[in-house]
């Protein structure tokens, strides 16, 4: 198989079409305006739809109709977008629609900045929205690895009738890197008998719905969500460890972030000092097992979490360890970038600390 | 020897409403059903419920339905009829939600001329949430966020959708209609089905205003609900084709 240049945006907007999205939804934002604008071009090319929505809360309202017939569906939007996007998240958590929604994230909070961010942790790993709801939340630390899971996207969205966010930031989005298309079919259709796309299909009447107004019904049916939720963790947590093995201390970072310390790990490696890294590959649900049982080595002295923002992995690292080794953090924010050098002057410090 | 000279129609299922006395939702849900039956468009059509008293609405048609968040019908029935071109779908909206909360839904899809038909019900009133003031309350008209009767100066001007929308080039064919009376129900059966005769040509957009009451939040009796409709909804709401982009090609 041949590499091929492709700009992150493109490439998940290409990695898509290939998946077997049919339909999507978008509003200008930047940094992940390239992702409207090559679906403008080629949705139509593979029998899909494109529309221009005039407003975020539009676009996932679109989504939702089209998945609520069934149909494989998708929106982009970059933080500001997401926020007004929240609302019908939740509508799709409700009805039990499965949809593809990415988030290239900037600096925030408000309008903030175009420049890379990680600082809608929390919005996407809580609960998005209103009401007691989760939607899986995939990571990609390169546009290999955003394309791949652009495709197992799709595949848990309908697998689990569950929305589904595929969470870069505008680096990832805006670079190019050489990729290799691994799969060259589409998803095979899924049998979707809830599909409010007429009583034709199998004679019966279909009521897509988020609407419970029993309440003993809707504890009900937040209950299943439950149910489903402790099945994901169960199945789906993915994430990588690099170097762990020994390592006097590990830090816990995502997507951009995980690069770049990578690069501190290496370049701190060739000092002497053993530094693993650990990174979460689906954000929710978080690897807290995997995460305690590295940090239980009698090896690790600390986990280090680095960010783009004030700390919000950091609680979900901490919940992970649960004070059995310190948990130091280093973050930069509002769409400042941290430096290899940076992390690992930090990691010196906590060392150096630890040995006094 | 019996003969059955009125039955319920296909369109309906076989459940009671939870409208009010004197509500019109319930005789036009049985317009939309009939027409549906009466097309046989039943097995093909997809419908899009509000948030507000119609939320409903897909356990009383007998299609499929879709309930969408609040004003958000139009981007929902988008996303339906983009993807389902050869389905009949429409939209079944509120006041709040169609001129108020999703006034930007309503505005584009028309613009985007989207294949779809929208019900609009117009009862110058929030019923579900108890009789607050609507973008569409008349001035003078009391309500319980405007208990002196709407004043322009505080409260602005009700706004007549069906007008302002047809100023888009998307709109093919927008009526104003009421079931106050016999005459007009059989006006506003046939406007019902020219619009979805309209959308399954692929015109453009078709939008149908239905001035309907609220007796509960008006505080009036069924009675005196429909005699204000028509003497003062109608007088600020005129009745009649506000647009119909397919009578100029008829008469050619």
């Amino acid at each position: 198989m041949q590499k091929e240049l492709w700009k992150g945006n493109e490439a998940i907007a290409e990695a898509a079409i290939r998946a077997g999205c049919r339909a999507y939804f978008g509003y200008p934002i930047t940094p992940q305006n390239e992702i409207p604008e090559y679906m403008s071009k080629h949705m139509p090319k593979a029998g899909g739809v494109f529309v221009q929505a005039e407003s975020e809360i539009a676009a996932i309202n679109m989504v939702y109709g089209a998945s609520a017939t069934g149909v494989r569906a998708m929106t982009s939007s970059s933080s500001p977008g997401i926020s007004l996007k929240q609302e019908g998240i939740s509508y799709l958590v409700g009805a039990n629609l499965p949809a593809v929604i990415v988030n290239m994230m900037r600096g925030g909070p408000g309008l903030g900045t175009i420049q890379p961010g990680q600082a809608d942790y929390f919005q996407a790993t809580r609960s998005p929205g209103h009401g007691d709801g989760h939607m899986i939340v995939l990571a990609p630390s390169g546009i290999q690895e955003a394309a791949d899971l652009i495709r197992d996207a799709f595949e848990l969205a309908d697998k689990y009738l569950t929305p589904v966010m595929l969470l870069a930031d505008g680096m990832i989005g805006q670079m190019m890197e050489p990729i290799i298309w691994k799969e060259t079919s589409p998803l095979p259709e899924v049998d979707k008998p809830w599909a409010a796309d007429g009583r034709d299909g199998d004679g019966k009447t279909h009521f897509v719905s988020s609407l419970r107004l029993e309440s003993d019904v809707n504890e009900r049916f937040v209950l299943s969500l439950k149910d489903r939720y402790a099945k994901i963790a169960r199945d789906e947590v993915r994430y990588k460890s690099i170097g762990c093995e020994n390592a006097d201390l590990v830090i816990a970072a995502f997507g951009t972030t995980a690069r770049i310390a990578q690069s501190a790990a290496r370049k701190l490696d060739e000092e002497g000092l053993k530094v693993g890294l650990f990174r979460p590959i689906t954000l929710w649900p978080f690897p807290y097992d995997a995460l305690a049982e590295i940090a239980a080595r009698d090896s690790v002295k600390a986990v280090l979490t680095v960010e783009m923002n004030l700390g919000q992995m950091h609680e979900d690292v901490r919940l992970a360890i649960c004070g059995s080794k310190p948990t130091p953090f280093y973050g930069r924010t509002g769409g400042m970038v941290p430096e290899p050098r940076h992390i690992a002057d930090k990691v010196r410090d906590i060392l150096r600390e630890m040995e006094l | 020897m019996t003969q059955i000279v009125y039955e319920r129609s296909a369109g309906l299922q076989d459940v009671d409403t939870h409208y009010c006395p004197g509500c019109h939702h319930g005789i036009i849900h049985k317009l939309i059903a009939e027409v549906l039956a009466e097309m046989d468009l039943l097995d093909i059509a997809i419908g899009i419920s509000p948030v507000g008293c119609a939320v409903l609405a897909g356990n009383y048609l007998n299609c499929d339905f879709v309930e969408a968040a609040h004003g958000r019908a139009p981007a929902v029935a988008t996303g339906i009829k983009r993807t389902r071109p050869d389905k009949l779908v429409f939209t079944y909206q509120g006041d709040g939600d169609l001129a108020s909360i999703g006034a930007a839904e309503i505005v584009h899809a028309t613009a985007r001329g989207e294949k779809f038909s929208t019900i609009f019900i117009n009862n110058a009133i929030y019923g579900m949430t108890g009789g607050q003031m609507a973008p569409t309350t008349l001035i003078g008209q009391k309500a319980t966020t405007a208990q002196d009767g709407r004043d322009p100066i505080l409260h602005g001007n009700p706004i007549r959708m069906a007008e302002m929308l047809s100023t888009l080039e998307g709109m093919a064919y927008c009526e104003r209609v009421c079931v106050a009376d016999i005459p007009s129900l059989m006006k506003a059966r046939k406007a019902i089905k020219k619009a979805f005769t309209l959308q399954m040509k692929g015109v453009g957009h078709t939008f149908i205003e239905f001035l309907s009451t609220c007796p509960t939040n008006w505080g009036m009796s069924p009675v005196d609900a429909g005699k204000w409709l028509k003497s003062t909804m109608c007088a600020y709401y005129p009745l009649g084709v506000i647009k119909d982009t397919t009578a100029k090609e008829a008469e050619k």
